[in-house]
């Protein structure tokens, strides 16, 4: 009699591939099938974010969750020869992972979300590669953040990096979102590489700044929708209505109650937002296909 | 006038959660904790807080300040707070808040300061 064994439905893999030139394994998991949706994690983290998108039945019949790794992230490794360099995130660095992973998935026009450094990037995504991606959800989605603490502190060998990564974003958690999932979230931050997440914050609050040229976004050749949580005080409520004004077309809409790390922190809330995103995103990626 | 802003018992509700002492177990320091004209300043000796003293002050000495309006602790302090003022990091970030001197014990132990600062919020937090 075969053991009664409590799978998820999303299976994990690693990916060989060149990204610019340099060869890299990276971790990919998919669950579900349909309408390719590739999910992009937030500095200092990995995959797990988007656990509860991956057990969602109802998305799962209809949609291919796709969520990878960044080089240094999660289980993801680092290129060769990483102790002898600086990691820093660059917006060019960080197109070419996405793009690296969409074509070698052969993902056809998939819809990009992302979340923080994720939701900058598909701002990048939509602006300079509207046509490769049925279209864009940005999650906690700001133009720019200037830095508000020494970022020095998070990667200095005296001070426990994991401690005072999560430390520095603990606050960014919605006060009413459950401990569990709180938890969760802080966890994937005690866990990131050395240097990670302030080379994260490299694109974050400086390469990464799209603040003059987001306007120039086509949300016709790449829809755009934003939804940010109340209580982010990294990529604010302000943040991501400023860019929603600006950028014709582009629906955005506030989450009550939430932070910054929705589909972390506080699953069943997010996805009540996010359904209906995913209706009309899929359904105007088919209108475009068609 | 001014020393209804931290509760009686702050000591004891930080104290008394064994978790917290615990992940304070290697940290001594003192900090200043200042609400417009008032301040305090805080002793910790392994984790536990073994003095809160309030001023003013001649020649305080600690080693990290928290600094801010007594109106914004006031917000922070609130069962619910209002976003922005729900963390120091929020605090800090929109200005409202300056934390000065050596911030390393602060840094350290960031979680723990984060624990013990909601320690002294009001009663009736949801």
């Amino acid at each position: 009699m075969k053991p009664d064994i409590d799978f998820e439905p999303a299976v994990g893999r690693y990916l060989r591939l060149n990204i610019a030139g340099e060869p890299h394994r990276v971790y990919v998991e998919t669950a579900g099938q349909g309408v390719p949706l590739l999910c992009l994690h937030t500095a200092g983290a990995d995959t797990r974010q988007y656990r509860a998108l991956q057990n969602d039945a109802g998305i799962l019949e209809r949609f291919q969750v796709i969520a990878f790794d960044l080089p240094w992230h999660g289980k993801s490794s680092p290129p060769a020869g990483w102790h002898q360099c600086r990691y820093r995130l660059t917006t060019q660095g960080y197109e070419a992972a996405v793009l690296a992973v969409a074509d070698a998935l052969a993902l056809a026009r998939p819809l990009v979300m992302g979340c923080s450094i994720g939701g900058r990037m598909v701002l990048h995504l939509a602006l300079s590669h509207p046509d490769r991606f049925g279209g864009a959800i940005g999650l906690q989605s700001g133009a720019h953040v200037d830095p508000y603490y020494d970022l020095e502190w998070l990667n200095r060998p005296d001070v426990h990096g994991g401690e005072v990564c999560a430390g520095i974003v603990s606050g960014l958690i919605g006060p009413g979102s459950p401990e569990v999932h709180r938890w969760e979230t802080l966890w994937h931050y005690m866990q990131s590489g050395p240097g990670v997440f302030q080379g994260d914050l490299h694109f974050y609050t400086a390469d990464g700044d799209i603040r003059e040229k987001a306007a120039a976004i086509d949300t016709r050749r790449c829809p755009l929708w934003l939804l940010t949580g109340e209580y982010d005080y990294s990529c604010t409520p302000e943040d991501t209505a400023h860019l929603g004004e600006r950028i014709a077309g582009a629906r955005w809409q506030i989450m009550e109650g939430m932070g910054h790390f929705p589909m972390s922190e506080d699953p069943d809330r997010f996805l009540r937002y996010l359904r209906p995103v995913l209706e009309e995103a899929a359904a105007g990626r088919a209108a475009r296909l068609d | 006038m001014f020393q209804d802003l931290l509760p009686r018992d702050f000591a004891d509700r930080v104290n008394c959660r064994e978790r917290l002492t615990w992940r304070g177990r290697h940290l001594d320091t003192d900090f200043l904790l200042e609400a417009g004209e008032a301040a305090w300043l805080i002793g910790i000796r392994r984790g536990r807080i073994e003095s809160v003293r309030g001023g003013p002050f001649v020649m305080p000495r600690w080693r990290f300040a928290l600094r801010a309006e007594r109106g914004v602790w006031e917000r922070f302090l609130q069962p619910r707070p209002e976003p922005g003022f729900h963390d120091i990091m929020a605090l800090i970030k929109f200005r409202r808040l300056r934390a000065e001197g050596d911030l390393y014990p602060l840094m350290c132990n960031l979680l723990y300061f984060k624990e013990v600062l909601e320690c002294a919020r009001k009663e009736g937090a949801q």
